[in-house]
């Protein structure tokens, strides 16, 4: 039997982007020490249910720390206090009796909220579609192993593809920067063979589309706590390197006057 | 799918030259920050150093005063080498600041009005990283108070151009003067701190092997600047730099323009 918490929760209630927002305050007890965050907020919402009031809504998929629709910020932390841990991996355990919790949304102006704890992340999508992809000629699929990929490459590489694109490093940054995000999707591609081709082109339009929703790098290092994949720091050099760069560089203009 | 304004539809038909159009992105504007940071960086530490010349008597900080004058010796016409430097350090100044102007105002604006009831708690960001406006706002009021000071001599009657010794003793002789130099400079320090480690990863210098120096330069380098800097009010207030046998004018009747 495992050891039942009473907890006094704050969750930030609002009914869509522009409707004005209110906190609600649940006393939330007999909760399993060995439920997850998400579990918690289970059980909260069926007994909302039962004494007729709306539940609250929370983004969640796979609750296993891999689709990155889950966050919230849990007493001012991004994914809660575990670090390395998304919200839905994070348990109750973590916590004390008689804590109070208190639950917001991301905050940032390009992640408006849909409702309740429920942010808009598309704006991470518009980044995406700008050069977060290979073209890749068709016809039938290459061998496998015919383009050889050193070893140190693969890692890194596969390091930056474990971003989930959940905005904890967003809602983290003071300056609402989505520039882990963005480095780490660009490490993903620009450090692989198959991502040349388009390195110069692809880091020139990720970097503009993310310039067009969020806010710039101060270096603070926020995000890399936040993260529940523990993406490295590391990415933003390279990213801001590689896009100056591409900048100095011209390429597209050579060959045209 | 919602649809944003996107950097291309808002673009001039004509294009600004190069530079001008990579100023007009966030990641290139730090970039352009940390080169002039760097160049303010080498200045104040150059300064420094030269100021050092208080401790071998009037004689020596006196003569290295007019020295600078004579910069470039016989290969240039007297104080134009001079020139060239102020006017250097003065567009560097003004491109740091009106990046770091420009930049803030994005990010304000990114991170939309805060509505997170539980405060912040921060992880990696410390003091100096999320008090760089502040101390960067201090350190501008500061240059202009210090060249009031010490190059223009508005405050003082005694003020004597190329009594570099009897200006300083003059100056900071008085208790809030001292003060404003003294505060001002642990501004400066812990802007250089955040600085001089931020600048490495907006360049895109990073590689494992010397991260971890990367911090302690920046330690070293603001440490280095703010003992050094406030060594001289603390000199003068503690009585190790005097006028005791010092006649005012003496100098600028010898190095006079």
């Amino acid at each position: 039997m495992s050891k039942m918490l009473n907890l006094k929760l704050k969750i930030w209630r609002q009914n869509g982007p522009h409707a004005q927002g209110s906190f609600l305050e649940v006393d939330a007890h007999d909760i399993p020490e060995d439920a997850s965050f998400l579990e918690m907020l289970d059980v909260v919402n069926e007994r909302l249910i039962a004494d007729d009031v709306e539940p609250v809504t929370f983004g969640h998929d796979c609750r296993e720390g891999i689709c990155g629709t889950c966050g919230v910020m849990i007493n001012g932390q991004a994914h809660g206090p575990e670090k390395g841990t998304a919200t839905c991996q994070l348990h109750m355990r973590k916590f004390n009796d008689g804590d109070e919790i208190v639950i917001e949304p991301w905050q940032a102006t390009s992640f408006p909220i849909l409702k309740d704890l429920m942010v808009d992340r598309r704006a991470f999508d518009r980044i995406v579609e700008a050069g977060g992809y290979i073209s890749a000629p068709t016809g039938t699929a290459p061998d496998a192993n015919e383009i050889p990929i050193p070893k140190e490459v693969a890692d890194t590489s596969m390091d930056a593809a474990a971003c989930i694109g959940c905005g904890a490093c967003v809602a983290a940054c003071p300056n609402s920067a989505a520039q882990l995000f963005t480095s780490a999707k660009l490490h993903h591609l620009n450090t692989l063979p198959q991502g040349q081709p388009e390195r110069w082109k692809r880091t020139e339009a990720m970097v503009e589309t993310m310039e067009d929703f969020f806010g710039s790098c101060t270096n603070h290092g926020e995000c890399h706590e936040a993260c529940p994949k523990e993406i490295s720091l590391d990415f933003i050099a390279f990213m801001n390197k590689d896009y100056v760069k591409s900048k100095i560089k011209n390429r597209s203009l050579a060959s045209k006057r | 799918m919602t649809t944003t304004a996107r950097r291309e539809d808002t673009k001039p038909a004509r294009k600004l030259p190069w530079i001008l159009e990579m100023y007009r992105s966030d990641v290139a504007k730090k970039w352009i920050m940390a080169v002039s940071g760097v160049i303010l960086l080498g200045y104040i530490a150059a300064h420094m150093l030269g100021n050092m010349k208080l401790y071998f008597g009037a004689e020596e900080i006196n003569h290295y005063g007019e020295s600078l004058r004579d910069l470039g010796g016989d290969l240039v016409p007297r104080t134009h080498l001079l020139w060239i430097m102020r006017i250097g350090l003065t567009a560097a100044f003004a491109v740091h600041i009106h990046a770091a102007y420009s930049l803030t105002r994005k990010n304000l604006q990114a991170r939309g009005r805060v509505r997170y009831d539980e405060p912040r708690q921060y992880l990696a960001a410390n003091y100096a990283s999320r008090t760089m406006r502040w101390s960067g706002v201090i350190v501008l009021l500061f240059v202009v108070f210090h060249l009031a000071d010490l190059t223009w001599g508005w405050f003082s009657d005694d003020w004597v151009r190329g009594d570099v010794y009897a200006n300083v003793y003059n100056s900071m002789d008085a208790w809030p003067i001292a003060l404003i130099y003294i505060a001002a400079n642990v501004a400066l320090a812990m802007h250089i701190f955040h600085g001089a480690w931020s600048m490495f990863q907006t360049l895109g210098i990073n590689n494992p092997r010397y991260n971890n120096a990367r911090k302690n330069f920046a330690r070293g380098i603001a440490g280095l600047i703010l003992i050094g800097n406030l060594s001289f009010p603390l000199a003068v207030q503690g009585g190790l730099v005097d006028l005791d046998g010092h006649t005012p004018g003496q100098y600028n009747l010898e190095y006079g323009e």
